[in-house]
């Protein structure tokens, strides 16, 4: 298990001109490391459909390389997406699970048998092209940046170290951070995307 | 053709209006009555189909094929959309995201009393999220589908079309 934030560190590397959507309460790290805010995309969520919205953008833009930051909290609400993703074989897309085994926004509450799932064999055996996990931050280094030339989709499972917020949500201190419409609107002047 | 043929909904007339509309991807779980419909979409060579798991996932993908530019719709039935309220608020509602989404009216009837719970709760659903929808029951009622696109470009949000199943013949 290590940090979400030494994940992001050496993604940030290799990241290219990758559109980068992260979700969850590891992924709001991801701003600390960020040099690209046109191509960051926030998506929000809706009940773990952030992943379903990420496929839709992978979809949509074959020839640009899309990462998504997911959270396994969310991921379990909708596991389904690993079918219809693997369905349509983005080959753009690169779905990486920040697993911190609770819901950490809500207090630290384990997720269902938090300790003991395979989301990389899951999303293999679904039909991802390819998939990986990494529970050891030296693991990962080595490994990242041939992932990330693979043809996708490709599934990148990580044990993360929660940061549990046990505030009640009106006494949370939050930076501030750009909403959905404002990065989907810096995105589409970005990739020079009109008529929507 | 008799009379009552030629007012069935033809799968074609939706596709047509789909087309007219520049709609890109079909994002659906199939229901028993549309598997002709299925099968035609799947041959137009303008059109992707995405299949979807569960109906919530529809309107996300669909949000996310409309951040890169496409005009996608949702296929689903009225039974998935109940189970889709979140997905609808957050991607459609909360996203200024005119989207056009169908919905197979399962259990509609203009004849008697309505039987299928699902039916019954349909309309009231979609009135509590403030969607307005188009009902289309045969085949002369095929240029609503095009009213709904006008109104969801101009208003920026989801409109319904619901395909009184008691009319179409998607299922040859």
């Amino acid at each position: 298990m290590f940090e979400a934030t030494d994940v992001f560190k050496t993604f940030q590397q290799y990241r290219g001109d990758a559109i980068v959507i992260p979700v969850g309460t590891s992924g709001r790290h991801w701003r600390e490391f960020s040099t690209n805010e046109n191509r960051d995309l926030n998506l929000g969520g809706a009940m773990g459909h952030a992943t379903s919205a990420a496929l839709g953008v992978a979809l949509s833009l074959p020839d640009e390389k899309v990462v998504m930051f997911d959270a396994e909290g969310a991921l379990l609400m909708n596991l389904g997406i690993l079918a219809t993703i693997a369905g349509k074989q983005p080959k753009n897309f690169y779905h990486f699970l920040l697993d911190n085994e609770c819901y950490a926004t809500t207090g630290g509450q384990p997720v269902p048998n938090a300790q003991n799932i395979n989301y990389a064999g899951m999303a293999k055996e679904a039909g991802y092209a390819a998939a990986y996990q990494f529970d050891d931050l030296e693991e990962f280094v080595l490994n990242v940046e041939d992932i990330l030339k693979q043809t996708g989709p490709v599934f990148i499972a990580i044990k993360v170290v929660p940061h549990v917020e046990n505030e009640p949500i009106g006494r949370r201190q939050r930076t501030p951070t750009r909403n959905r419409t404002e990065t989907v609107k810096a995105l589409q002047q970005e990739l020079g995307i009109t008529g929507s | 053709m008799s009379e009552e043929q030629a007012a069935i909904l033809r799968p074609e007339t939706l596709l047509e209006e789909f087309q007219k509309n520049g709609v890109t991807h079909v994002v659906t779980i199939p229901d028993s009555e549309t598997n002709y419909l299925y099968e035609l979409m799947k041959d137009q060579p303008w059109l992707d189909v995405i299949p979807a798991s569960r109906e919530g996932e529809t309107f996300a993908i669909s949000f996310g094929l409309f951040v890169g530019g496409k005009v996608p719709v949702c296929l689903i039935q009225n039974t998935g959309m109940l189970e889709s309220g979140d997905s609808l608020r957050g991607y459609g509602l909360d996203s200024q995201f005119p989207l056009v989404f169908v919905v197979g009216y399962r259990g509609w009837t203009r004849r008697g009393k309505i039987t299928d719970s699902v039916a019954r709760y349909t309309e009231p659903f979609l009135t509590a999220f403030g969607v307005n929808y188009y009902l289309v029951e045969q085949n002369s009622d095929g240029d609503r589908i095009s009213l709904a696109f006008e109104e969801a470009r101009a208003t920026k949000r989801p409109v319904a079309v619901l395909i009184g199943d008691e009319y179409h013949g998607f299922n040859r």
